[in-house]
C-alpha cells in the first residue's frame, strides 16, 4: 500500500516509495525537482532585465504570452556566476506564487528514485544552498541534490 | 440552490434597488399615479413569488407593504415622511430576508412584528383633504415633475391634482423606459461577470498577438499577407472596443443608491438636503466603479454630515433652508472627473491649520505660510479629523486618507476646494480603464520601458544641456517659467552617477503629472506610442515601487511599465508636497562656468552684501514676532528646532543703518553646517547674481571675504561661517562637539 507523506511539511506530498524527478546541472552538481511540479523545460530564452530587482532575478521572459520571472539558480544557491558566454536553460516550475523559471546550466534526464536512497544533505554543503536542499540521493558515483522549489522562489528583498 | 430561487433572488434584488429610488422620488411627487403603480406592482410581484416559494415571513412583510401602498394608490392615505420611512424600512427588511435566503435557503427567524405593527398603524392615518406641500425634500434630477421641465429646481411646489393627461403619459413612458434599461426596446441578456473577465483576457491576448503580427507584416511586404493582417488588425481593434464596452457601466449604477442614503442621513442629522446628479450616463470600467463606490459614499456622507449646515444655521446665514449637494460626472482629458459639491459651510481653514500644528503634522512656521489649497489637502493625512463630534456616520479620522489611498491605487487623484460659508467641492479624477492602455515607449540604456499616456503631459527635447538649473543641488528645468523637477531614469534604475548630461548632449524630457505635481523624466530616447496590455508582475517584483506591471511588445519581448507615482515618490517629488511647500527660490540666471553664484542682500540702507549661494540653505520671510530670546541669544523656532539668529548689521557694520520698523517682516538667510542651522537676518533680499569680477580684499573685517563689483556697486562678499563664528563664538564647534 502506498502512503503519501509530507516530509518537509510544505504541502508537497510524496508517494512513499518512488518519485520521478526532473534533473539538471549547476556548476557540475546534479539537482532534482519532482516532475509533477515542472511545467516544461526550455532552451535559453531572451530575457528583459529588471533593474532594481534582487540580483537573483535575472529577468522576465515571454512564455507564450505569459510573463514569467527567471531566477538564476546559480546565484540563488550561492555558486559562482556563470561565464557570460554561457546561455542558461530554463526549468519552468509551478509554485504557490505562480509560474517561475529557474535558470540552470544544463537539463538532465527524468529519473526515478526511491525514498530509500534519500539522505540528509552533506555537511560540506554550505551557504544559501543549505536552506534550499532538503536531501540528497546517492546515485552511481554522484549526489543528486533535492531542491525545494517553493523556497528557491522566495527571494529576500534587496 | 434551486434555479428558480436563484432567479428570484437576483430579480428581487434589482427590484428592491429600484424601489429605493422610486420611494424617494415619490416623496417629491406623492400623487404620481405611475410611480405608485410601479411601486405597487413591484411589491405585489415580490409578495407573489414569496408565497409561491414558501417564504411566509417575507410574504407577510411584503403583504403589509402592499396594503399600505394600496391605500396610497387609492388616495385614502397621504404620504408623509413616516409613511415613506415605513415603506423604506419594509424594503430593508425584505432585503435582509433575501440575504438570509441566499445563505440559508430560509427566510430567517425574524418575524418583524414591530415593523408589521408600524405598517398596520400607518394605514389608519387620516386621508388627505387637499394635497399637502412636502416636509421632506430629497429630490433627484431624474424626476421630471409635472410642470417643471428643467432639472434641479429650488423648492418643491404643491402638486395640483388636475394635471393634464399628457404629462402623466410622459411620466409613465419614462418609467417604462427606465425599467427597460438604457436601450428602450432592446433585449438584454444576463451574463456572468466571470465570463466577461475571461473575454477581456482573451481580447488582451489577441491585442498582443495582433501587435506581433503587425510587426511581421510590415517586414514581410507581401500584399496578400499584408491585406489579411490589416483585416486582422481592424477586427481585433473593433473586438477590443466592443468587449471593453461590456465592462463599462454608467456611474448612475453607483449613484442610484445615493438618493436614499442622502435622505436617510439628512433625516437623522436633522438637515434638509437636496441631491442633484449630472452625468449619470458617464461610463466607467466595472472594476474602477467598484473601487470608487466606497470613497464616493464616504464623501457624500461627509458632505451631508459635516458640510451642510442645519436649516436654522443656513437661514441665519441668509442661505436657503435646503442645502444642495451636487454630483457631477464627465469625461475630460482621457479621464473621468467626478465632482461632489455642497453649498454648505465650507472647511474652516484656521481650524485645520490649528489641528495640523497641534497634531504635529506640520511645523507651526510652515503652517502660517502654506497656501490655502495645501491646507485643505491636509485633511487627507491619516488621523486627521476636525469634526467636533465624531458621529457614527463619518469623521472618525480614518475616512479621507483611505479615500485618497483607494483612489490613488487605481491611478486616480483627489483634490479639494472650499470657500468659507459657501461650500466645498471635492474633485476626483480616475482613468477610464486599466487593462489596455495607450503608452509611450522610451529607452534607457538598452532597455525599453512603457509609460502610460494617462500621466503624460508633453515631451521636451533640449538640444544641448542648456536650460537645466540646479536648486539646492537638484536638477530642474524651467518650462515656460515654472520650475520642473527632473528625474533621471538612468539614475533611478542604475544609480548611474554620470546620468546627468554633459554640456552639449541633447536631452529628452518626458513631462509627467501625478496628483497635481509635475516633473520631468529624463530618458535616453523616445520611441513609439503603442497600446499595451498591462500584465501584473509576480509577487516578488510587485514591491518595487517604480514598476506598475509589464507588457509584451510587438516583437515578443517583455517591457516593464513604469509607475509614475512610484517614480515621483522615490525621487521625493511628492513627499515635498505632503509635508509642505516646495520652496522656490528667486529665479536664478544660468550658472556660467567659473563664476560663483551669490545672493545679493541689503545691509543697512546703502550697503550691499553678496552671500555665496552654496552657503544658503533656504530663504525665508517671517513676521518679526517669531524672534524670541534664549538667554542673551536671539533665536526662533524653525522646523522643529530652535535656531540662533544673527543680525548681519551687527557683525558687518554699515554707514547708514536701515530704519528699524516695528512689526516689519524679517528676511532670514538660513545657513547650515554639519546639520547645525543658523538664521542670518538681512535687511532685504535683492537678487541672485553671478560674481564675475575679482574679489579684492578691501574691507578687512571678520566675516567678509573681500569686495567686488556687482551691478556697478561695491559689494562685500560674505564668509557666512565666519560671520556666525564672530556672532556666536564657538557655536558651530560647540554643536559639533555636543552632537
Amino acid at each position: 500500500m502506498k502512503m503519501t507523506t509530507d516530509p518537509h511539511g510544505d504541502g508537497i506530498l510524496k508517494m512513499a516509495g518512488e518519485a520521478q524527478l526532473c534533473t539538471f546541472l549547476i556548476d557540475g552538481s546534479v539537482f532534482g525537482v519532482p516532475v509533477s511540479q515542472v511545467q516544461e523545460v526550455l532552451r535559453y530564452q531572451p530575457m528583459t532585465l529588471v533593474p532594481l530587482a534582487p540580483p537573483v532575478v535575472r529577468g522576465l521572459l515571454n512564455l507564450r504570452g505569459q510573463i514569467v520571472m527567471a531566477v538564476d539558480l546559480r546565484r540563488r544557491l550561492g555558486f559562482a556566476t556563470r561565464p557570460p558566454a554561457d546561455q542558461p536553460m530554463n526549468v519552468v516550475v509551478r509554485t504557490a506564487d505562480g509560474v517561475v523559471s529557474f535558470l540552470v546550466d544544463e537539463i538532465g534526464d527524468v529519473i526515478e528514485v526511491s525514498d530509500s536512497t534519500l539522505e540528509k544533505p552533506p555537511e560540506t554543503l554550505q551557504g544559501p544552498a543549505r536552506a534550499l536542499i532538503f536531501g540528497v540521493h546517492k546515485l552511481e558515483g554522484r549526489l543528486l541534490h533535492m531542491l525545494d522549489p517553493e523556497r528557491a522562489c522566495r527571494i529576500a528583498d534587496p | 440552490m434551486d434555479e428558480i430561487v436563484k432567479d428570484f433572488l437576483i430579480e428581487s434584488g434589482e427590484n428592491l434597488d429600484r424601489l429605493d429610488q422610486e420611494l424617494v422620488q415619490l416623496e417629491t411627487d406623492p400623487h404620481s399615479k405611475p410611480l405608485l403603480a410601479s411601486i405597487f406592482r413591484t411589491i405585489h410581484t415580490i409578495k407573489g413569488s414569496c408565497g409561491f416559494l414558501g417564504f411566509s415571513r417575507l410574504e407577510k412583510v411584503a403583504h403589509a407593504g402592499e396594503n399600505l401602498l394600496s391605500r396610497l394608490r387609492e388616495g385614502e392615505l397621504s404620504l408623509t415622511a413616516e409613511v415613506t420611512s415605513g415603506l423604506l424600512a419594509m424594503v430593508d427588511a425584505v432585503r435582509h430576508m433575501l440575504d438570509e435566503i441566499q445563505s440559508t435557503e430560509h427566510d430567517g427567524d425574524n418575524d418583524y412584528l414591530e415593523l408589521l405593527e408600524t405598517l398596520r398603524q400607518l394605514q389608519s392615518q387620516g386621508a388627505p383633504s387637499t394635497p399637502q406641500p412636502l416636509k421632506t425634500v430629497a429630490e433627484t434630477a431624474t424626476s421630471a415633475t409635472a410642470g417643471e421641465m428643467t432639472a434641479g429646481t429650488p423648492a418643491p411646489e404643491p402638486i395640483r391634482n388636475e394635471q393634464t393627461c399628457k404629462s402623466e403619459d410622459v411620466l409613465a413612458a419614462q418609467q417604462i423606459l427606465d425599467a427597460r434599461g438604457r436601450e428602450a426596446g432592446v433585449e438584454t441578456v444576463r451574463v456572468g461577470v466571470q465570463l466577461l473577465d475571461k473575454l477581456m483576457n482573451l481580447v488582451g491576448e489577441l491585442v498582443l498577438a495582433r501587435n506581433q503580427l503587425l510587426q511581421f507584416s510590415s517586414a514581410a511586404g507581401e500584399t496578400g499577407f499584408h491585406t489579411i493582417s490589416q483585416r486582422m488588425n481592424l477586427i481585433a481593434s473593433e473586438l477590443q472596443e466592443e468587449v471593453m464596452k461590456t465592462r463599462m457601466q454608467p456611474i448612475g449604477n453607483v449613484w442610484n443608491k445615493f438618493p436614499r442614503t442622502v435622505r436617510d442621513l439628512a433625516l437623522s442629522c436633522g438637515k434638509e438636503v437636496r441631491l442633484e446628479m449630472e452625468g449619470q450616463d458617464t461610463e466607467l470600467d466595472r472594476t474602477i466603479l467598484e473601487a470608487v463606490k466606497d470613497p464616493l459614499t464616504h464623501l457624500v456622507r461627509n458632505a451631508v454630515d459635516h458640510g451642510i449646515e442645519t436649516p436654522e444655521q443656513r437661514t441665519r446665514a441668509g442661505k436657503p433652508r435646503t442645502g444642495c449637494l451636487t454630483l457631477r460626472a464627465f469625461h475630460e482629458g482621457g479621464q473621468v472627473n467626478i465632482e461632489i459639491a455642497d453649498d454648505g459651510a465650507g472647511l474652516n481653514l484656521e481650524r485645520i491649520r490649528g489641528k495640523a500644528v497641534e497634531r504635529g503634522l506640520i511645523p507651526r512656521d510652515r503652517a502660517s505660510h502654506m497656501p490655502d489649497r495645501e491646507i485643505f489637502n491636509l485633511i487627507f493625512l491619516p488621523g486627521f479629523s476636525t469634526a467636533e463630534k465624531v458621529t457614527n456616520v463619518s469623521g472618525r479620522g480614518v475616512g479621507m486618507d483611505v479615500v485618497r489611498t483607494n483612489l490613488e491605487k487605481i491611478g486616480g487623484s483627489v483634490d479639494l476646494q472650499s470657500a468659507a460659508g459657501r461650500g466645498t467641492t471635492v474633485r476626483i479624477r480616475i482613468p477610464l480603464t486599466l487593462a489596455i492602455v495607450p503608452a509611450l515607449l522610451v529607452r534607457c540604456r538598452q532597455d525599453r520601458f512603457a509609460i502610460p499616456q494617462m500621466s503624460l503631459i508633453e515631451l521636451v527635447r533640449l538640444e544641448s544641456g542648456a536650460g537645466i538649473e540646479r536648486v539646492h543641488d537638484a536638477p530642474v528645468y524651467r518650462l515656460r517659467g515654472k520650475l520642473l523637477p527632473l528625474v533621471y531614469l538612468r539614475e533611478v534604475l542604475h544609480a548611474d552617477p554620470a546620468a546627468e548630461a554633459r554640456a552639449g548632449e541633447s536631452i529628452n524630457i518626458v513631462v509627467l503629472q501625478v496628483a497635481h505635481q509635475r516633473f520631468g523624466l529624463v530618458v535616453d530616447d523616445i520611441l513609439d506610442t503603442e497600446e499595451i496590455v498591462v500584465k501584473p508582475l509576480s509577487r516578488q517584483l510587485k514591491s518595487i515601487p517604480v514598476y506598475a506591471g509589464a507588457t509584451i511588445m510587438g516583437d515578443g519581448s517583455v517591457a516593464l511599465i513604469l509607475d509614475v507615482m512610484g517614480l515621483a515618490q522615490r525621487s521625493h517629488i511628492l513627499v515635498e508636497s505632503r509635508d509642505g511647500t516646495h520652496d522656490e527660490p528667486p529665479p536664478a540666471p544660468a550658472a556660467t562656468a567659473g563664476h560663483e553664484q551669490a545672493l545679493l542682500a541689503e545691509n543697512g540702507r546703502s550697503g550691499r552684501v553678496a552671500i555665496p549661494l552654496q552657503a544658503v540653505a533656504r530663504l525665508e520671510e517671517f513676521p518679526d514676532s517669531v524672534i524670541e530670546h534664549a538667554g542673551s541669544q536671539t533665536a526662533m523656532q524653525y522646523r522643529g528646532q530652535i535656531i540662533p539668529l544673527v543680525r548681519l548689521s551687527e557683525i558687518v557694520p554699515v554707514a547708514e543703518p536701515a530704519e528699524l520698523r516695528s512689526r516689519a517682516p524679517i528676511h532670514v538667510v538660513v545657513y547650515s553646517e554639519h546639520g547645525h542651522t543658523v538664521g542670518l537676518i538681512v535687511d532685504r533680499i535683492v537678487d541672485i547674481v553671478s560674481l564675475s569680477s575679482e574679489i579684492e580684499a578691501l574691507n578687512q573685517h571678520a566675516g567678509v571675504k573681500g569686495s567686488c563689483v556687482v551691478d556697478g556697486r561695491v559689494t562685500d562678499v560674505l564668509d557666512v561661517a565666519a560671520v556666525v563664528r564672530a556672532a556666536i563664538p564657538g557655536f558651530l564647534e560647540r554643536q559639533a562637539a555636543g552632537s
